[in-house]
């Protein structure tokens, strides 16, 4: 199958399939721990999340810092991998 | 109370995941990949990085087409919500006026947006326009090719005219779901027309309301082909909102890498107000979740 038309390039395709692998992780979480699925009062604003939740506002949330960084600053987005990771484990723990 | 989890229910989804993959995720990827590339033609493509989502983001244009956007969509909320709320209120509920009604409503919603457009722009012009042609006989300067505010009050009209039946009809769908009990108590208690309004009808609406705002949020954040049609973005950048000027990027001057780094911001934008919109909406499932434990 000529994927060229998609323009792959190695970083692209490790970020889609990062992604893809965790989503995998987490269906397959969600067979051996479904009460992670379950929803639960965070602390943020009282929001009930889910396990799904959570990886998603990680996700949303860590695209926005990225961008956030981008415009602001003209520093390595290796920071920006930081604090997005700091706030994905926030998130997970208690949001 | 013990929830049953029934794995075979994810498959029935699988068909549907799979449509969305091919017309959604799979072309979202590849405005991925080109957003961090660049192309000078014959399909050679060289890496930037992050360097077209720097430059989008620190570009005037960008921002300037952002605020026009923003503006655009919460006047068109502003307007939007309570007009047709106002109107599914005061619609009959029952006899012949309710499909008298409806039809009517309905009917903005059956043209398409490009047909809205050209009407728009023919209805407004000052030569030829009733609209254009009469505030210009009331000496009211309604020019919108050549002046922004003329162009925007065409436009935010043209939207109003178009969308607000959507709201009604859900604002109606909304009020005939209520049930007679409710009012029937709330006239043995003696309750003001603005207190039934506030304490029964206002609360049963909400969520169709949310999903009006939602929806309303959404297209006109999204708008293109009718400030295409009537200003072509004009007069000079005034009505150039995101989407018109992420067409030009695309398509005008072909500069795919920031077109697509535009395109993967605007979707996030886009994401982030739908899931806040979505939070709002399903806050209260939770708490009637947690009780019925």
């Amino acid at each position: 199958m000529d994927l060229s038309w998609m323009t792959w390039t190695a970083p692209t395709a490790l970020f889609f399939g990062a992604i893809g692998t965790v989503l995998t992780l987490m269906a397959g979480l969600y067979f051996l721990r479904p009460n992670g699925a379950e929803p639960r009062p965070g602390l943020f604003f009282k929001l009930a999340t889910t396990r799904g939740d959570r990886l998603f506002i990680s996700l949303l949330g860590s695209a926005f810092i990225h961008l956030a960084w981008l415009g602001a600053t003209g520093y390595d987005l290796k920071w920006a991998a930081a604090i997005s990771l700091v706030y994905a484990a926030i998130v997970f723990r208690w949001g | 109370m013990q929830k049953a989890h029934d794995h075979k229910a994810l498959w029935l989804v699988a068909p549907a995941l799979l449509l969305v993959a091919f017309t959604a995720v799979i072309p979202l990827m590849t405005v991925v990949n080109y957003s961090v590339q660049d192309t000078f033609g014959n399909n050679q493509f060289f890496w930037v990085g992050a360097e077209w989502y720097r430059e989008i983001l620190r570009s005037d244009r960008f921002h300037a087409a952002f605020l026009r956007q923003i503006a655009f969509s919460a006047t068109i909320l502003a307007i939007e919500i309570p007009l047709g709320l106002a109107i599914a209120l005061s619609m009959p509920k029952k006899g012949l006026g309710v499909s008298v009604c409806l039809v009517l409503m309905a009917l903005p919603l059956l043209i398409p947006w490009n047909v809205v457009g050209t009407i728009w722009q023919i209805f407004a012009r000052v030569d030829i326009g009733l609209l254009g042609h009469t505030l210009s006989g009331l000496g009211i300067d309604f020019n919108y090719t050549q002046n922004a505010g003329a162009a925007w009050v065409t436009l935010i009209i043209m939207d109003v005219w178009h969308w607000t039946s959507l709201v009604v009809l859900l604002c109606y769908a909304g009020l005939v779901a209520i049930p007679p009990a409710y009012y029937q108590a709330a006239r043995i208690d003696g309750a003001s027309r603005w207190a039934i309004f506030r304490y029964i009808e206002l609360p049963k609406m909400s969520r169709v309301l949310l999903i009006a705002v939602l929806l309303r949020f959404m297209d006109s954040f999204m708008i293109y082909t009718e400030p295409f049609v009537v200003t072509g973005g004009g007069p000079g950048n005034a009505t150039t909102f995101l989407s018109v000027d992420l067409v030009k990027m695309a398509i005008g001057q072909f500069d795919l890498g920031p077109a697509a780094a535009m395109s993967v911001i605007y979707f996030l934008i886009v994401i982030l107000v739908s899931w806040a919109f979505y939070t709002i909406m399903t806050r209260d499932d939770f708490e009637q979740y947690r009780r019925s434990q």
